[in-house]
């Protein structure tokens, strides 16, 4: 397994912001001195003059990329998770949501795996306080094709796009033939027939990994990637609850109010499941490296795998 | 328009937004008239708009930061053309579009959303960075209340302004030295304004913010004043125009009554008719 690509997510909305900056004239970029962090600074060495530094001044960055939008730019706003949908929830609500201005957030540093930095710049909140928002898109790409696929299709939504990507390299999952994305749309990784494990983001690595380690115990786990958490794709999920009848969610965000709480939403009103939320259990987070803290909270393939057959009471 | 055409345009802005007040019952008086005749020299004066074209790209943008005080704007807009006078009785009421703050989707005329205190400064910081982006000639205004600028996201405007020299962006603060719990200056005082806005780079200007002349060679310096932002510091009396509003915290947010507003309606007729025999 050593042979597999490892990409972090926020190099690829470094590398594709790049790209788009090519593509669409009208797309400029902001940051808040964090341009070597959320590798904006690859936008910026090509495109100077579209590319803002703010400052350390997240509030006042939202509301700037607010004001450019209503002149037809697209903002891209960039920052830490934390500081971004954090700091300027207030600002995102009411310059950006309120009036839906076509403004995307690219939010880097998201969940645990910031690591060693620790709890206060560890944003394990931050798909809870954007799902909130009416019209707001959700997006909580796997991994490196994702997250530029993530990119593309939030450049042509018109409308308000938050999208969290991760500090730490990640493997490269989704790079098969047959990929595609489309905002709001699940995919199944797996089928089985045991049990549902949906999971968002990095996650979705463990949850296969872990699928398989059930599987060698002749357990069959669907896997499914929610990468756009809101509109979630309620459907796909209930029609594989109805057959499988319990779903795990696992998400590096907390158990409140992100992926666990958006599939509990749909499946109460479409088909009711008993659910178990695999994600940070409403602590905050601590120091450590980004596989320690997985390992730590649960959410790596081991963590993935014993919550499942517990939950499967084998 | 000349100085007495400004003058009677504004007893006609203080008349309509009074006028939704009262039929509201709620809202913000005292701000809307203190900046009375800011809003009316603005959209009447200064401003390159096109009431028939709302959303024409090379207009000179507002955003008024201090969005309580819309019922001043809105009064004015209607004046203005961009929707008809009768609506201001809509004010605050259910389906309207004149909600009790601006709305950018909802009302013709409005540039951005606000109301959340210092959020609207920063949008037009956006929306001048945009014309210097893009070569565009034309300006971008904010007005502010002088509470509004205890909030620390102002001076973060202020500060990327002055930085990046936006000398297509004037911001205006409204200084009727009055909050909802009272002086500004027993509250939290942010004074000095001008020396705070030049140090952040601004070239500044202070001015009797109900004076037309003043309010008139202010808005030319603005324009005049090249490589960086300009602010003018408005020295202003809340509630401007009705007798028993000025300078009274209490009509920061309070509706007047049926016999408030006929008093109010009345000092006014006789303003506009004082004007008319000048």
């Amino acid at each position: 397994m050593s042979d597999v690509k490892k990409i972090a997510t926020r190099e690829s909305y470094g590398s594709e912001l790049t790209a788009i900056g090519r593509d669409y004239p009208n797309v400029v970029v902001l940051d808040a001195d964090l341009t070597k962090s959320t590798k904006t600074c690859v936008f910026q060495k090509e495109f100077p003059e579209r590319h803002i530094n703010c400052g350390i001044a997240e509030a006042n960055m939202a509301s700037i990329a607010a004001g450019l939008a209503t002149t037809g730019k697209i903002p891209f706003m960039s920052s830490f998770a934390m500081f971004a949908a954090g700091r300027c929830f207030e600002q995102i609500r009411n310059s950006i949501g309120y009036p839906h201005l076509n403004v995307k957030i690219g939010a880097t540093h998201a969940g645990v795996t910031v690591g060693e930095d620790g709890a206060s710049h560890q944003c394990i909140e931050d798909i809870a306080l954007m799902r909130a928002i009416p019209g707001m898109i959700v997006m909580n790409p796997s991994d490196d094709v994702e997250a530029r696929a993530c990119l593309r299709a939030a450049v042509e939504h018109e409308g308000p796009v938050y999208m969290r990507f991760g500090r730490s390299a990640v493997p490269v999952i989704n790079d098969y033939p047959e990929y595609k994305f489309e905002i709001g749309k699940g995919t199944v990784v797996k089928e089985g027939k045991d049990v549902t494990i949906v999971a968002t983001g990095v996650c979705v690595d463990s949850a296969n990994k872990a699928a398989e380690k059930l599987a060698a115990e002749g357990i069959d786990a669907e896997v499914i990637n929610i990468c756009t958490i809101k509109p979630l794709d309620g459907e796909l999920i209930a029609a594989s609850a109805r057959k499988t009848g319990k779903v795990v969610t696992v998400e590096e965000h907390s158990v409140i109010g992100g992926l666990g709480s958006a599939v509990c939403d749909a499946l109460a009103e479409l088909a009711p499941t008993p659910v178990k939320k695999i994600g940070v259990q409403d602590v905050f987070g601590q120091s450590g490296t980004a596989d320690q803290l997985m390992a730590f909270y649960g959410l790596d393939a081991e963590g993935v795998y014993k919550t499942t057959k517990e939950f499967l009471g084998k | 328009m000349n100085k007495l055409e400004l003058q009677k345009m504004a007893v006609e802005v203080r008349k309509n937004l009074l006028i939704g007040l009262h039929a509201a019952k709620a809202g913000h008086p005292g701000g809307s008239l203190s900046a009375a005749d800011i809003f009316t020299y603005l959209y009447f004066e200064e401003m390159n708009v096109d009431p028939k074209n709302p959303k024409w790209e090379d207009r000179d943008r507002f955003v008024l930061s201090k969005g309580h005080t819309a019922p001043g704007l809105y009064a004015t807009l209607a004046l203005k053309g961009f929707f008809p006078v009768e609506e201001m009785t809509t004010l605050r009421k259910l389906g309207s579009r004149l909600q009790g703050h601006p709305c950018v989707q909802y009302t013709p005329g409005i540039d951005m959303s606000s109301g959340s205190l210092g959020q609207g400064i920063s949008a037009a910081v956006g929306m001048a960075l945009s014309a210097k982006m893009d070569g565009k000639e034309y300006r971008t205004y904010t007005l502010l209340g002088d509470g509004e600028i205890q909030e620390g996201q102002v001076w973060e405007a202020a500060m990327m302004a002055g930085h990046r020299k936006l000398d297509n962006l004037c911001v205006i603060v409204d200084n009727n030295n009055l909050q909802i719990d009272g002086a500004i200056d027993t509250v939290c005082s942010p004074y000095p304004i001008d020396k705070k806005f030049e140090a952040f780079n601004f070239h500044v200007i202070n001015i009797d913010g109900n004076d037309f002349d003043q309010i008139d060679a202010a808005f030319k310096e603005a324009k005049a004043t090249k490589g960086m932002p300009t602010a003018i510091i408005c020295k202003t009396i809340k509630g401007k125009g009705v007798s028993f509003m000025e300078n009274q915290a209490g009509w920061h947010g309070m509706a007047p009554n049926d016999e408030q507003f006929a008093q109010a309606m009345e000092e006014l007729e006789k303003a506009g008719e004082a004007l008319c025999q000048m």
